[in-house]
């Protein structure tokens, strides 16, 4: 094929997408209309669960079941990078030197380091109340432990977070997620159904399973990114070729 | 005019995807990529979709960038170390 008829053939393709697009738009509600069908029974739903926000009750109980894959896709993920980026035979490690870190931004890492933890850990604790959740505040955690790489040096960072640990971290949280969900079963109801007591709407104590299942996500989360992270650091800083063994 | 805000976060978002899109250097892709991150946190912000946001603002602005980071310092450090030439200092 040459460039003219490989135009061509992208050409035909773009049309015919754009000709779709255009037909499945122009069914579309208009843009900050007043009429939803889905988001009004969500809310309803909700609101009959005592779960205040509402995103996470559609996504850890009306619609938990897609998060159990959503959950199960970052694990793969994860195992994945685990297994691509291991230290290969023909690499070593060694260790990177400490870099000199400016007081200024020791001082700011090392107090908004725990600030962070703090901050993550609440937004996983109140996932069925506020915006945010499990996923949200287990990224933030993560982000919080490598606040101590910028502030003190990489070694610091890996006694702080030892990757195996955290790797188990991450498994424990899937298994975690998926038997809440086999508790449902052994309930009598149906796998991931919301069984727990409801508690008094707009309380930490509120949603039934949503917390339990924000906190098993929170938990996966926050290792998982901890454990891909260490995988690219580890990489970037630690691991050269062995001397002598090109290829 | 009430739609204005939105129109100007859509505006940001295009911006700042163009930008990114054409920025040829893996480094600086990295940059303008987290700010493409902090603009689409803040259109969804204005859509009324603060959980969708804080996702964003930690997916986007903070870990995809950072492992684009770290990945061009592992690709860039392989043939400095390879090089027959002494200059094996650059270690750190």
């Amino acid at each position: 094929m040459n460039k003219t008829v490989r135009l061509w053939v992208l050409g035909v393709g773009c049309a015919g997408v754009a000709l779709l697009f255009v037909g499945a738009f122009r069914r579309l509600p208009e843009f900050g209309g007043s009429h939803h069908p889905y988001g009004a029974r969500a809310v309803a739903a909700a609101l009959h669960r005592h779960t205040a926000n509402v995103v996470s009750s559609v996504n850890f109980d009306q619609r938990s079941f897609d998060t159990l894959g959503e959950q199960a896709i970052l694990f793969g993920a994860v195992l994945g990078t685990v297994v691509v980026l291991r230290q290969a035979r023909d690499e070593r490690r060694v260790p990177p030197e400490p870099a000199v870190v400016a007081p200024t931004v020791r001082r700011y890492a090392l107090v908004s380091l725990p600030l962070t933890l703090l901050v993550g850990l609440y937004v996983v604790a109140h996932g069925q109340l506020s915006p945010g959740g499990g996923f949200q505040g287990g990224l933030v955690v993560a982000t919080a432990l490598h606040l101590l790489y910028v502030a003190v040096d990489y070694r610091a960072l890996e006694r702080l977070r030892p990757v195996p640990v955290f790797a188990l971290a991450d498994a424990f949280g899937d298994v975690a997620y998926l038997l809440l969900g086999l508790a449902g079963l052994f309930a009598g109801a149906s796998f991931l159904a919301n069984v727990l007591p409801l508690g008094t709407f707009n309380t930490l104590a509120s949603g039934g399973l949503v917390p339990l299942l924000n906190a098993a996500i929170g938990i996966e989360v926050a290792s998982a990114a901890v454990v891909l992270l260490a995988q690219f650091l580890d990489q970037a800083l630690e691991l050269v070729p062995r001397e002598g063994e090109h290829r | 005019m009430t739609e204005l805000p939105v129109l100007l976060g859509l505006l940001l978002a295009t911006t700042a995807g163009t930008a990114a899109a054409l920025t040829r250097d893996p480094v600086h892709q990295a940059l303008v990529l987290s700010v493409l991150g902090l603009a689409l946190a803040l259109l969804f912000t204005l859509l009324q979709a603060p959980d969708v946001a804080l996702s964003q603002l930690a997916v986007g602005t903070v870990l995809t960038p950072l492992m684009v980071l770290l990945s061009v310092r592992k690709v860039r450090r392989r043939p400095r170390e390879d090089s027959p030439a002494d200059g094996r200092g650059g270690k750190r």
